[in-house]
């Protein structure tokens, strides 16, 4: 048992850390988050250089990480910074290439960004209830379709695009140019696109891609659990300062020990958010791994949500504000429980292998 | 970071698995198992087997007598104690005084008492909470005033768990009642047989007999049973409290709870289905369930943590706040699931072969209602919030 991070871990922690605050200030992250294409691509090219990507990619595929811790301390990262770059579309990229047996050289480079486009207006957490669909033209296959809130989806090169295939979910590769794309920016920052499906030329990468894909949800669930992580851990450090430089009635208002109870109670929250997350990582591939993604997912939806709506009361009217950051990361906080299955998704999840057990 | 026990833990895991399927005698589990109270005689007697197989002072240096186990080692015996349903050691004399006497007692004191707790002589129970001190200790009344070689007692105690089997109390006393609270507090050995002390029961929620209630009317104590300095008791006190702590997440009584709750729910029945399959019933256990798992990861990365420093911290107070809720939460669930065949009174139903649900669950609204002492013993959660507000936020 070693709750400790490798020196690799722990070095690649301190540098994306050290990079993420020298180059990604909150004003910078605000410009880039908020307005189009809500991407930097020189510090695209820099992140890549300084290895991150290749962390995400498994060993077998040609990276050097890829496992559920090497993907949790990059996201921890990046939550603190509370960074929009689309990340999440290259973790779960990562996992898809390597079940398909791809080349993941582009994607570690930094030279083609990936956005996975799983998620329909009706079906936004299971892959498996999706009406896009595949039918053979020519050598290749045509999708039709429209795939909803796809990550990344406004600057990606290629997209990673489920649809049904003679009854079974498959897996096709789609390149950005030859679809309908639609971007947009986010309530929380970061950006999305909608993607409009027309016979629209595909490649077939996985026919039947069910474990795949559930893989690559489970991966991306840690990813978002340790950005949740991450983001809370500022906004609860953020808060507690708070409580001890406002004062009311000539005392702060740390003194007051009904604030003081709710700041460890937030703080309680997420100790169990993070040991959750622990848990989802190591299990990441294993047998376990859909199940401790899901009781990951809903628990970080549940403290992340309640650490928010905590940290901006306990504030009162300033964390309304705009131009205080907490804003920020209380407005990540509670849209990330809306990415790859809800508190109450992957609570009945959960429930449904009591049946089973 | 790696969650794996190392193979040496594993190899003692399977040690302790094997030395309990042989050594937990049927009865004893069955006992336990029932969740009734437990008789003198079987805690008595698990005392006895733990003793011959030297593993009952679990928290003790090797040289008094303990095992020489790691934090983690503790860990995994407790966790397996709890798995095959043994008794929970009773603290008193091995946890909580056992680990002041060596810290704070003088040779002779470790000499004479420490060997007594091991082979069972001596019961001891606890004199610290008064009817008007209990989360805020330091305000305690009772009093021991010098009498040349004595010290005369007089004041109450209370909540005294199984003082009704003790031999020893041991005692916090106002010693110097003009120095500030914590500053006047003296520790104090006393023998169960000297004249002056009466010992009541008090009659617990559920109807059990767990606590009692102590008053010390001119009781004369020889002065060498002070432990440690005059007016340094509080020392003690705080130093009991962060030991009374460790462990008190109740992991493994929970996974042990939440294994009974869903062997519960497969059995009942509603709606013409099992129990389990009801959304809303299932959907309370998964969320419990998670919120344990969680807490088992914090209480490995708190055992980690105490194990890298060499004590625990005050982050124990987190896994006190959670992990009794986590099990309250559960033993709601397990008198929920019976709906209201978990309401006749055990003892009072008339014909004692009458069943109204599964096996070892006629106790279950019992338990429910003792186990929300849990929230409340060993620092109220409330002062636990503040232990943390102090330490860890700084507020």
């Amino acid at each position: 048992m070693d709750f400790n991070l490798t020196e690799d871990r722990q070095m690649l922690s301190d540098t994306l850390t050290r990079f993420l605050s020298a180059q990604y200030p909150v004003g910078h992250r605000n410009q880039v988050a908020y307005e189009a294409p809500y991407h930097d691509p020189d510090l695209w090219d820099q992140m890549a250089e300084l290895g991150v990507l290749y962390a995400l990619v498994p060993e077998a595929a040609g990276g050097f990480g890829g496992t559920g811790f090497d993907i949790s301390v990059v996201f921890e990262a990046l939550g603190r910074a509370l960074c929009p770059e689309p990340v999440l579309g290259a973790v779960m990229a990562a996992r898809l290439l390597g079940a398909a047996g791809e080349d993941a050289a582009p994607l570690m480079i930094g030279a083609s960004k990936f956005a996975v486009a799983l998620s329909e207006l009706d079906a936004p957490y299971d892959f498996a209830d999706i009406a896009t669909t595949a039918s053979a033209q020519g050598a290749g296959h045509g999708l039709s379709g429209r795939k909803s809130i796809v990550y990344g989806g406004q600057v990606t090169d290629v997209l990673l695009v489920s649809a049904m295939l003679n009854g079974q979910v498959a897996l096709f590769e789609v390149r950005a140019g030859d679809a309908s794309v639609t971007g947009y920016g986010m309530m929380d920052g970061g950006g999305a696109a909608e993607v409009l499906l027309d016979d629209t030329p595909a490649r077939l990468l996985i026919p039947d891609a069910a474990e795949a894909l559930q893989d690559a949800v489970n991966a991306g669930i840690v990813a978002l659990c340790a950005e949740a992580v991450g983001a809370m851990d500022v906004i609860h450090a953020m808060t507690v300062e708070y409580l001890k430089q406002r004062k009311q009635f000539g005392v702060p208002i740390g003194k007051f020990q009904v604030l003081q109870h709710r700041a460890v109670d937030m703080l309680t929250e997420i100790e169990q958010a993070r040991s959750i997350t622990i848990k989802a990582a190591a299990d990441l591939g294993g047998g376990d791994a859909t199940r401790f993604a899901s009781m990951a997912k809903n628990m970080i939806g549940r403290a992340a949500r309640l650490v928010a709506e905590e940290a901006i009361q306990m504030h009162g009217g300033i964390a309304m504000t705009w131009d205080y950051s907490a804003s920020h990361y209380a407005k990540r906080l509670v849209m990330l429980d809306a990415q790859l299955g809800d508190t109450d998704y992957h609570l009945s999840r959960v429930m449904a292998g009591y049946v089973s057990e | 970071m790696d969650l794996r026990y190392s193979d040496k833990e594993l190899t003692f895991q399977e040690e302790v698995r094997g030395f309990l399927s042989q050594n937990l005698p049927g009865h004893i589990a069955d006992a336990v198992r029932s969740g009734g109270e437990l008789t003198k005689a079987i805690m008595e007697d698990w005392h006895a087997i733990l003793h011959a197989q030297g593993w009952l002072a679990t928290t003790w240096p090797t040289e008094f007598g303990g095992p020489g186990w790691t934090p983690v080692q503790r860990h995994i015996f407790e966790e397996e104690c709890c798995r095959a349903y043994a008794p929970r050691i009773v603290p008193f004399g091995l946890n909580m005084l056992g680990p002041v006497l060596q810290t704070f007692g003088s040779a002779a004191q470790q000499a004479h008492y420490l060997p007594r707790i091991l082979d069972g002589t001596d019961w001891w129970c606890q004199g610290y909470s008064e009817p008007g001190a209990g989360s805020d200790l330091a305000s305690l009344k009772t009093r021991a005033e010098r009498d040349g070689d004595h010290w005369v007692i007089n004041g109450q105690k209370t909540w005294t768990t199984l003082g009704q089997h003790a031999d020893w109390i041991f005692c916090l006393c106002r010693t110097d009642p003009d120095a500030k609270q914590q500053a006047g507090i003296s520790f104090i050995l006393v023998d169960l047989d000297t004249p002056g002390i009466d010992m009541r029961p008090i009659r617990l929620i559920e109807g059990g007999h767990e606590v009692n209630e102590v008053f010390f009317t001119d009781v004369r104590v020889p002065i060498e049973n002070l432990v440690g300095e005059e007016n340094k008791g509080w020392t003690i006190a705080k130093f009991l409290l962060t030991h009374e702590r460790t462990g008190i997440a109740g992991v493994g009584f929970s996974i042990q709870a939440l294994e009974e709750v869903k062997a519960l729910a497969r059995k009942q029945r509603r709606g013409g289905r099992p129990l389990i399959e009801d959304p809303l019933f299932a959907a309370r256990i998964a969320q419990v369930e998670i919120d344990l798992e969680a807490m088992k990861i914090t209480n490995l990365r708190m055992l980690f943590k105490a194990q890298q420093q060499g004590g625990p911290g005050p982050e124990t107070s987190i896994l006190k706040i959670k992990g009794t809720v986590i099990h309250q939460e559960l033993k709601d669930l397990a008198r929920r699931a019976l709906g209201p065949a978990a309401a006749p009174f055990p003892g009072h139903v008339s014909d004692g072969n009458l069943t109204f649900g599964p096996p070892d669950t006629a106790q279950n609204a019992a338990r429910y209602f003792n186990n929300r002492k849990t929230s409340i013993f060993g620092g109220s959660n409330e002062i636990q919030r503040n232990i943390v507000t102090k330490t860890m936020l700084e507020l």
